[in-house]
C-alpha cells in the first residue's frame, strides 16, 4: 500500500499515517482534487462518507475511500478555514460525492467548489444558520440538563 | 353540506329546541363503529401503526380502515415525530379532512417531543401546538393494542358530537379547547 | 421549498397546440413513499424527464444531539435511526464505541449479537419486500410478510421487552442474556422459515404480472452502482459482489458458511429477489450460531459506568438490510462525543432515484422506490 501511495506524499505533501485497520492522509486543502484523480487510478473506486468536523478553529474534512480491489480503506483528511470555508468538490471523481456534500453545506456552511446542485438537502431552504456548527446558537433548542 | 347536517340545522331552529337524543345517539353510534382513519406516519410508530392494521391485531374489526385519502377519513393519526419541515403538511392535509373529525397523537414525540425534546432544532415539541388533539397515546412506540384502545376510548368523544350545530355536551362545557380552525401552520 | 418551473415558449405538437411538461408532486404524505418522502416529477406526457427527490421531513438534528449525551445515552437514539432495523443500527454505533474506547466484547456476546442482527436483517427484508409487492398493488404479499415479522418480533420481545426500539445492543456487550427456552424458539422459527419464503416466493415473485412490471424497470449497471456509492442489495442486485460480511468480515461472521446473493441484470426484480433470498442465508447463519453457542458473560467485565474514551476518531460499520452502515466517532477525552456521524446506506441508494427512474412512467417510480428500500430515518437522522 504505501509504495501505491507514495505519489501523494512527494507530489501534492500528503502525509500518511495508519489508524486501526485504514490509510489517513492528510492532505492541504488545495491538493484535494488531484488527491482524489490519483486515489481513484490507484485502485479506490467507492467513496463511502463525506463529512466534516469543527475544530474550533478551522473544519475537518473527513472522507473515506474503499477499494475492492486492493482490499483497503484510506481516509482523506483535509483542514480548511473557518471563514469562508470552501473545498472542492469531488462530484466528477465520485459522483457519490453529490448528495453528500450537499448534506455538508447544510449543516456545516462549507461550500463546494465545482458542485452541479448546491442548495440545502436536509433542512428547509429559508433556514438560518447551519446547525452542527459549534457555535450556532437557535432560541428554539432545549439544552438537556447535566445529570450525569 | 350533508342532509344529515342539514337535518340537525333544520332541528336546532325550531322553537323551545327539539330533543335529539336517539337521532344524536344513532348517529354517533353509527359514526363511532367506523371511523377510517388517515395514516399520518412519519417516523417508527408508522411501523406500530401498520402492524395495528395486520392480521395479528386485526383494526378492520373495529371498523377503522386506513384511507390514504384526508378527504374520505374521520381520524387522523399522527404516528411519528413532527419536524418544522413537515409542520405545514401536516397542517394542509387536517385542513383537507372534512367534518367532523378527529386527532389522535400516537407516540411520545407527538405527545409532547419525546426523545426528541431536548437539544433538537428542528423538532416540533408536540402536536398540539398546531392541531387540536383528542386522543393521546403515550408509549415509545405504543403497542397495537394501545392505538386500538385509543378509537374504542375515542367512541366516546365522537358520543359526544351532535347534529345540531351550536350542542354542546357537559364536558365542552367543562373543558373548552381552542377552536379547530385558524391553526397556525407557518 | 419552491421549485422554479421555467418558463419557456411553448412548443407545438404534430396538431399544432402546445406541449409542456407536467409537473406532479408525489409525497410527503403518499402511501408509496416508504416514509416521508417527496419528489418532484416532471412529466412528459407519461414518461418521467426529471424526478427531484426532497427530503429532510424527518430531519430530528440526531447528530447534533448526540454531542450532549454519553455514550450509552446515544444507544436509543441510534434505535430510531433506522427504525425497520433497530438491532443492527444500536450495533454499528457499538463496535464504534467499542473500538475508539478499546473494548473487547465477549464471545457469548457477540454470538448474541449475530442472532439478533440476522433475524432483525429478516425482519426488515419482510418489510421491504411487503412494502414494495403493496405499493404495486399486491396486497396480500404484505400481509404475509408481516406474518414472518410478527413471529420474529415476538421473539424479539420475549428477548428484551421491546416490539420496535430494542436499545437490546450497548457498548461492550448486550443488555440482557437470552431466556430460558428462547433458542428453541428461534430453531422452531428457522425450520419453517424457509417453506415460508419459498411461498412468499411464489406467491410474488412467480406472478405473471409482477415480472411485468417489474422486470427490466430501473435497471442499475455495476459501474454505476458503485461511483454512486451504492451498497447493499442495491448494488448486489447489479452484479456488484461486495458483502461486508464475506469481504470486509467483522465480529465471528468469518466462522460462519453462508453464500452472497448476487444478480444478474440490476433491475427492480433483481433487488428484491435478492432481499428474499437473503433471507435464506441469514437463516443459515443463524442455525450455525445457535450449534456454536458458547457459555459466558454476555457483557464486557470491568466496563465504567461513563466510558470516557481517549482523545480521537474511529470509524466502523456493518452490513445492514439495506448496505454498509457506518458511524464515525470524533471523541475528546470526555464521556460525551465530540462529533458523531452516522453513514447511512439508505441515503446514498435513495441519491440514485434522480437516475433511475428518468424514462419510466409515474406508476414504475412506485416499483423504483420499493426496489431501493428506503428508511427515511436513517435518510434524514
Amino acid at each position: 500500500m504505501a509504495h501505491h501511495l507514495s505519489r501523494l506524499s512527494t507530489d501534492l505533501g500528503a502525509r500518511i499515517s495508519e489508524r486501526f485497520d485504514a490509510v489517513v492522509i492528510e492532505i492541504p486543502a488545495e491538493n484535494l482534487l488531484r488527491a482524489a484523480y490519483e486515489l481513484r487510478e490507484i485502485g479506490f473506486d467507492r467513496l463511502g462518507m463525506v463529512t466534516a468536523v469543527d475544530l474550533g478553529e478551522d473544519f475537518e474534512m473527513v472522507y473515506r475511500v474503499t477499494s475492492r480491489s486492493l482490499s483497503s480503506n484510506a481516509f482523506v483528511k483535509c483542514r480548511i478555514g473557518r471563514v469562508d470555508p470552501t473545498v472542492s468538490s469531488l462530484c466528477e471523481v465520485w459522483p457519490a460525492a453529490n448528495w453528500q456534500e450537499r448534506e455538508v453545506w447544510d449543516l456545516f456552511g462549507i461550500d463546494f467548489a465545482g458542485h452541479p446542485d448546491m442548495r440545502r438537502i436536509l433542512l428547509p431552504e429559508e433556514w438560518p444558520g447551519w446547525p452542527l456548527r459549534k457555535d450556532y446558537d437557535d432560541p428554539n433548542v432545549i439544552r438537556r440538563p447535566d445529570y450525569i | 353540506m350533508a342532509l344529515v347536517d342539514r337535518i340537525g340545522a333544520a332541528l336546532g331552529r325550531t322553537p323551545g329546541g327539539l330533543i335529539l337524543t336517539s337521532v344524536d345517539a344513532l348517529v354517533d353510534w353509527s359514526r363511532g363503529q367506523s371511523l377510517w382513519a388517515f395514516p399520518m406516519g412519519t417516523a417508527c410508530c408508522a411501523m406500530e401503526l401498520i402492524a395495528a392494521s395486520f392480521s395479528k391485531f386485526d383494526f378492520d374489526r373495529l371498523g377503522t380502515f386506513p384511507r390514504p385519502d384526508p378527504r374520505h377519513t374521520d381520524v387522523m393519526i399522527l404516528a411519528g415525530t413532527i419536524t418544522e419541515k413537515m409542520k405545514p403538511a401536516v397542517r394542509r392535509l387536517y385542513d383537507q379532512m372534512p367534518d367532523p373529525k378527529w386527532v389522535v397523537a400516537m407516540g411520545n414525540c407527538t405527545v409532547s417531543g419525546g426523545i426528541f425534546y431536548y437539544d433538537t432544532y428542528s423538532v416540533v415539541r408536540g402536536a398540539d401546538t398546531f392541531l387540536p388533539v383528542d386522543v393521546y397515546i403515550a408509549g415509545c412506540p405504543p403497542r397495537p393494542e394501545s392505538l386500538q384502545d385509543a378509537i374504542v376510548q375515542l367512541r366516546e368523544l365522537v358520543k359526544e358530537e351532535s347534529i345540531a350545530p351550536g350542542r354542546r355536551s357537559e364536558r365542552q362545557v367543562a373543558l373548552p379547547r381552542p377552536p379547530a380552525e385558524g391553526g397556525d401552520p407557518e | 421549498m419552491s421549485l422554479e418551473v421555467e418558463s419557456r415558449t411553448p412548443v407545438l405538437g404534430e396538431d399544432g397546440l402546445p406541449i409542456e411538461e407536467l409537473v406532479v408532486n408525489v409525497g410527503p404524505s403518499h402511501p408509496s413513499t416508504h416514509g416521508v418522502g417527496r419528489f418532484i416529477v416532471h412529466l412528459d406526457g407519461d414518461v418521467i424527464v426529471r424526478c427531484d427527490p426532497v427530503i429532510g421531513y424527518l430531519h430530528r438534528g440526531i447528530e447534533k444531539m448526540a454531542e450532549n449525551r454519553t455514550y450509552l445515552q446515544i444507544v436509543p437514539l441510534t434505535d430510531r435511526l433506522d427504525y425497520v432495523g433497530s438491532m443492527y443500527a444500536n450495533w454499528a454505533y457499538c463496535r464504534t464505541v467499542e473500538r475508539l474506547a478499546g473494548i473487547r466484547v465477549p464471545e457469548r456476546a457477540e454470538y448474541l449479537r449475530v442472532i439478533v442482527c440476522e433475524l432483525q436483517r429478516i425482519a426488515s427484508h419482510m418489510m421491504g419486500i411487503g412494502a414494495a409487492a403493496a405499493d404495486t398493488g399486491a396486497f396480500s404479499m404484505f400481509l404475509y410478510t408481516f406474518d414472518v415479522r410478527e413471529r420474529i418480533i415476538e421473539l424479539f420481545e420475549s428477548l428484551c421487552g421491546s416490539r420496535l426500539t430494542y436499545n437490546y445492543v450497548r457498548p461492550g456487550g448486550v443488555s440482557f442474556d437470552a431466556p430460558e427456552g428462547w433458542f428453541e424458539g428461534v430453531s422452531a422459527f428457522t425450520e419453517n422459515v424457509d417453506a415460508q419464503l419459498a411461498e412468499l416466493d411464489s406467491l410474488f415473485f412467480g406472478n405473471v404480472i409482477t415480472r411485468g412490471r417489474l422486470k427490466g424497470v430501473a435497471v442499475l449497471s455495476a459501474e454505476d452502482a458503485v461511483a454512486w456509492g451504492a451498497s447493499g442489495p442495491v448494488a448486489r442486485g447489479s452484479g456488484v459482489n461486495w458483502d461486508l460480511r464475506k469481504h470486509d468480515p467483522y465480529s465471528i461472521y468469518p466462522r460462519m458458511e453462508f453464500d452472497v446473493v448476487v444478480g444478474d441484470n440490476g433491475d427492480a426484480y433483481d433487488r428484491d429477489r435478492c432481499r428474499l433470498f437473503e433471507c435464506y442465508e441469514s437463516a443459515k447463519i443463524i442455525d450455525q450460531c445457535i450449534a456454536q453457542m458458547p457459555g459466558g458473560s454476555f457483557k464486557a467485565e470491568g466496563l465504567p459506568r461513563l466510558i470516557a474514551p481517549p482523545a480521537g476518531d474511529a470509524y466502523d460499520h456493518i452490513e445492514s438490510a439495506r448496505g454498509s452502515l457506518g458511524v464515525y466517532l470524533v471523541s475528546d477525552g470526555s464521556p460525551r462525543p465530540y462529533r458523531m456521524k452516522v453513514r447511512s446506506p439508505a441515503f446514498c441508494n435513495l441519491a440514485l432515484t434522480s437516475r433511475l427512474a428518468v424514462g419510466h412512467t409515474l406508476p414504475d417510480l412506485v416499483v423504483v422506490l420499493g426496489s431501493l428500500d428506503p428508511v427515511f430515518g436513517e435518510i434524514d437522522r
